[in-house]
């Protein structure tokens, strides 16, 4: 039997729970149809590049399963049918990846350059609060000297 | 004969050698290298990737334009 690797997009406005259900849908049909689940992955909520269907986020899974042809046309069938999935696509692979996907390897390593990128604003933030500093000391400056005026 | 002499060394192709990363739809870091600003796929002649990896790559790229992972056009 063929591999193959399934990467599904689920509505935005279905929730974790439902998308988990979504997915064990569709391994079951793989599953009763003779086939077996190598791996599953669920990439969460992203931000898609372009609205599909005014959707600005889409909840991404991933399938690596072993299954018969059939199999693989029903689940598309029951992909297509569904109104919570957005896109799939399917493709033949030689062999299953060791480990998690390059997607799973780099998400913490993406959310960092982001977290990176506040602190980068944040002295931007901090500088106009900066001005109002600077010129308060020329002011301390003119009352000490006032003072040494006076005494 | 007597042509100027500058020519610049050919870069290698990054996916050629032994520890060469692996061409794949889902590595998005890596396929963003190979994209202008505007997410066009930029030539091969600029990169020095090798064609049959060019190759490779412009079908990466368009796999994870499909699923909405790369943008057709920016802006």
């Amino acid at each position: 039997m063929p591999n193959y690797e399934s990467v599904f997009i689920a509505r935005q406005d279905i929730s974790a729970a439902q998308v988990d259900g979504l997915t064990e849908a569709f391994e079951k049909v793989i599953t009763d149809a003779g086939g077996s689940i190598a791996k599953r992955e669920n990439w969460g909520l992203r931000t898609m590049a372009y609205k599909i269907k005014k959707n600005r986020k889409g909840h991404y899974v991933l399938l690596n399963f072993d299954a018969p042809a059939p199999a693989l046309h029903e689940m598309e069938r029951q992909m297509r049918i569904n109104e919570d999935v957005l896109r799939y696509m399917t493709l033949r692979i030689d062999e299953f990846e060791e480990g998690p996907s390059a997607m799973m390897r780099n998400k913490d390593r993406d959310d960092r350059p982001r977290r990176g990128g506040d602190r980068d604003r944040a002295p931007r933030r901090d500088a106009p609060s900066d001005a109002p500093a600077a010129e308060e000391t020329p002011k301390a400056a003119d009352d000490a000297e006032s003072k040494g005026d006076e005494a | 004969m007597s042509k100027p002499s500058f020519f610049r060394r050919r870069k290698s192709c990054p996916f050629a050698g032994p520890n060469a990363p692996v061409i794949d739809y889902k590595d998005l870091k890596l396929l963003g290298r190979f994209v202008s600003e505007r997410g066009k796929i930029v030539p091969s002649r600029i990169t020095a990737v090798s064609a049959k990896k060019q190759r490779e790559l412009s079908q990466a790229i368009k796999r994870a334009r499909y699923l909405a992972l790369m943008p057709y056009c920016e802006q």
